[in-house]
């Protein structure tokens, strides 16, 4: 209800780098929030730089298995010219781990483009036109979204791949399979968001001054319901990080030759624990974890920013004079990411 | 199939409370619509998996392409029936569904509901242990941090929950392994019990499958203790992983309901705090848990297929991965396909006794 006037009145308070998303939110933060947010968004940019500069910060290949000194021994132990060790087929961890986020971030990003924006035009038109096509596309998207994630990717990467590729397919089939899980997701938060909107004032007043249904969606109805949307961008990209690295665990993955992968680092290393050999799996593994944590954190910090209810006490009591009908009407979207 | 689809959309998660109007009809009806829509959804998902693995190709292609000349290939393909139209193929799968007959796999030529029922039963168990580790961990802690909110107790306890949703199971298995079994060696490495174990409670008069529950009937200790042994990491492994989603939103329901008038009556007539929390405050936030545990069985099945990869537990995602690399595409799509149906049928059964406890959420 009072959300496009909001919306209006703080565009005309502050410049529009404060009104970013993240900036905005870090404005609003104290104490213990701002600190989960600072960490995270730490651990995120950490995790990017990583990404971006992986050739100069790897010092050996992905696939590499020997330099001009001769073949790299299997199975060392972290230390000297290997810092976090060899594999069983001589590849360099620490060289592996890194170039494993250059992997992680293009198929997140391919991954979250693709969802986004399939699901954002399914959920604009389903949640306006309505009818019999809003009541398929419902159906088919609670069959798909109450499935197991990983079997909806498993299903997918059969078909994309049969399973195995090279970096460029390896990185489309993971970032298809992601995507397949996450449009049910996007969906349903659009067309909840349109629904509501659609019976606005606002769009009301549109259709009488003649504005067409194609520009009332892309306008009016857009721009309103996809405020939501940098949350469950960290979320989704949380969770893309993980069923990427479930997959490569399954075999899924991409091949080592071609790029580095968490999951199949991991899936390798299983069989060296018995044998006490611990670096092969905790590095990939710690850079998930990292990864996700720092992702998750951003994610948790926006959700509780917005949501008056749970943003820290000094500020919702000083803020918004009336966290009433906005609370109510942010509560439900947070339970849902946070479920 | 029309009056089907006629049906309001399910919120089958029951967290978007949708306003409906109220249309009549009590219990009875909400059950009888909901138990419908079961079909739609299994139906649609069996439809999906079918047409999308038959996108890449025939399974025979699949399982033993390159390793056989292609007149024989062809000529197994023909006698399997998979070079008729799809369409008709697609019918006779679905006839053979209801029948309960989900084919034989080609990789080792077994019925596939024979293999469903003889390792369904290893995830059921692998499930039951998890599902108690993440309410033991979960609950408790999540009062805490809504006791104890933005103090540093909340502060560790969140960190705690994010790790537990931010550490991939296969990761938590490999940790526990090494520092457990192989540093301490406290605990076996993998497996569901020792072989001596094994035979002695396949050995039973029909036994259940579900190893603690046969070593319980039987009454063999060692077994039992053995059995114990063996299902711990895995269950705490996969355990951990809801706990963390549990203790999230025990602690946001509470804080809600701790701010509510009936909350603050209790608290001005005496009633202590600990009471206060663990009583009157959640009860109420209990709804939204049985809801989220209903969607948890879907996370958990797919947290199970890489648990018991990790621990070689022989289940039915065992079973997935190791007919994933043998790419037999039979086994994979009956394995699917059971899963769909037991995920649509724990919903049902979440979203009725939702209705039970609370009349709101009925339409």
């Amino acid at each position: 209800m009072s959300i496009e006037p909001t919306i209006a009145a703080e565009s005309r308070r502050d410049p529009w780098f404060r009104r970013l998303p993240v900036i905005s939110h870090f404005n609003k933060s104290v104490g213990l929030q701002r600190g989960m947010l600072v960490t995270g968004l730490v651990l995120t940019g950490l995790f990017l730089l990583t990404a971006i500069f992986a050739p100069l910060i790897a010092p050996f290949g992905f696939s590499q298995i020997s330099d001009a000194d001769g073949n790299f021994p299997a199975q060392q132990a972290p230390g000297g010219k290997h810092l976090l060790g060899t594999t069983v087929g001589g590849y360099d961890v620490f060289s592996r781990v890194v170039w494993g986020a250059q992997t992680a971030v293009l198929v997140i990003i391919v991954a979250v483009i693709m969802s986004i924006f399939i699901g954002v035009i399914l959920g604009l038109v389903s949640g306006y036109i309505g009818g019999w096509l809003d009541r398929i596309l419902v159906v088919i998207a609670d069959a798909v979204y109450a499935f197991p994630s990983l079997l909806v990717a498993i299903v997918m990467a059969i078909v994309i791949s049969g399973g195995r590729s090279s970096l460029w397919g390896g990185i489309l089939a993971a970032a298809i399979s992601i995507t397949v899980v996450f449009i049910p997701q996007y969906f349903r938060v659009i067309r909840a968001e349109t629904i509501r909107l659609k019976a606005e004032p606002f769009v009301e007043s549109a259709k009488v001054v003649g504005a067409s249904n194609i520009r009332i969606m892309s306008r009016h109805i857009y721009k309103n319901a996809t405020r939501t949307l940098p949350l469950i961008f960290t979320l989704n990209a949380s969770e893309a990080i993980l069923t990427l690295a479930g997959l490569g665990f399954l075999g899924f993955g991409i091949e080592p030759t071609s790029a580095a992968e968490w999951g199949f680092d991991l899936n390798k290393a299983l069989a060296d624990t018995t044998s006490g050999i611990w670096w092969t799996g905790v590095f990939p593994g710690l850079a998930i974890v990292l990864t996700v944590v720092g992702l998750t954190l951003v994610g948790e910090s926006i959700n509780d920013l917005n949501d008056p209810r749970l943003r820290g006490r000094k500020k919702a009591a000083a803020g918004k004079a009336g966290p009433g009908s906005a609370g109510a009407k942010a509560a439900p979207s947070a339970e849902v990411s946070s479920s | 199939m029309t009056t089907l689809i006629e049906a309001p959309p399910s919120d089958a998660d029951g967290l978007l409370p949708t306003k409906k109007k109220a249309s009549g009809g009590g219990l009875g009806q909400y059950i009888l619509i909901r138990f419908l829509l079961i079909f739609p959804t299994i139906f649609i998902l069996v439809t999906l998996v079918f047409f999308l693995m038959r996108i890449t190709g025939d399974p025979i292609t699949a399982a033993l392409g390159g390793r056989l000349p292609p007149e024989q290939l062809a000529e197994r393909i023909h006698a399997a029936g998979y070079d008729r139209p799809i369409f008709v193929q697609y019918f006779e799968y679905l006839g053979q569904l209801i029948t309960g007959n989900f084919g034989t796999t080609l990789s080792d030529n077994r019925q596939v509901s024979e293999m469903l029922t003889t390792y369904g039963s290893a995830t059921l168990e692998l499930s039951i242990n998890a599902l108690i580790v993440a309410l033991v961990v979960g609950i408790p802690l999540g009062m805490i941090a809504a006791h104890r909110r933005d103090k540093a107790a909340d502060a560790v306890l969140r960190l705690f929950a994010i790790l537990c949703y931010a550490t991939p199971v296969f990761f938590a298995g490999l940790l526990l392994k090494l520092t457990f079994s192989v540093w301490l060696g406290w605990l076996p490495v993998a497996g569901r019990a020792k072989t001596s174990t094994e035979l002695a409670l396949t050995a039973l008069q029909a036994p259940t499958g579900i190893y603690w529950l046969d070593a319980l009937r039987s009454g063999n200790m060692a077994a039992l203790g053995d059995v114990f042994a063996h299902a711990v990491l895995p269950a705490v492994a996969l355990g951990l992983l809801t706990a963390g989603i549990f203790l999230r939103l025990v602690r946001t329901n509470v804080i809600g309901t701790l701010g509510k008038d009936y909350v603050e009556a209790g608290r001005s007539r005496g009633v202590s705090e600990f009471r206060l929390v663990t009583k009157h405050a959640y009860k109420p936030a209990l709804i939204p848990i049985i809801t989220v545990m209903g969607l948890q069985i879907a996370v958990m099945l797919g947290g199970a297929v890489l648990t018991e990869t990790t621990f070689e537990w022989k289940g039915l995602g065992f079973q997935l991965a190791t007919y994933l690399t043998a790419r037999d595409f039979v086994a994979v799509q009956g394995i699917v396909v059971l899963l769909a149906v037991i995920v649509a049928v724990t919903n049902f059964i979440v979203d009725i006794v939702a209705a039970l406890i609370d009349p709101r959420v009925r339409y």
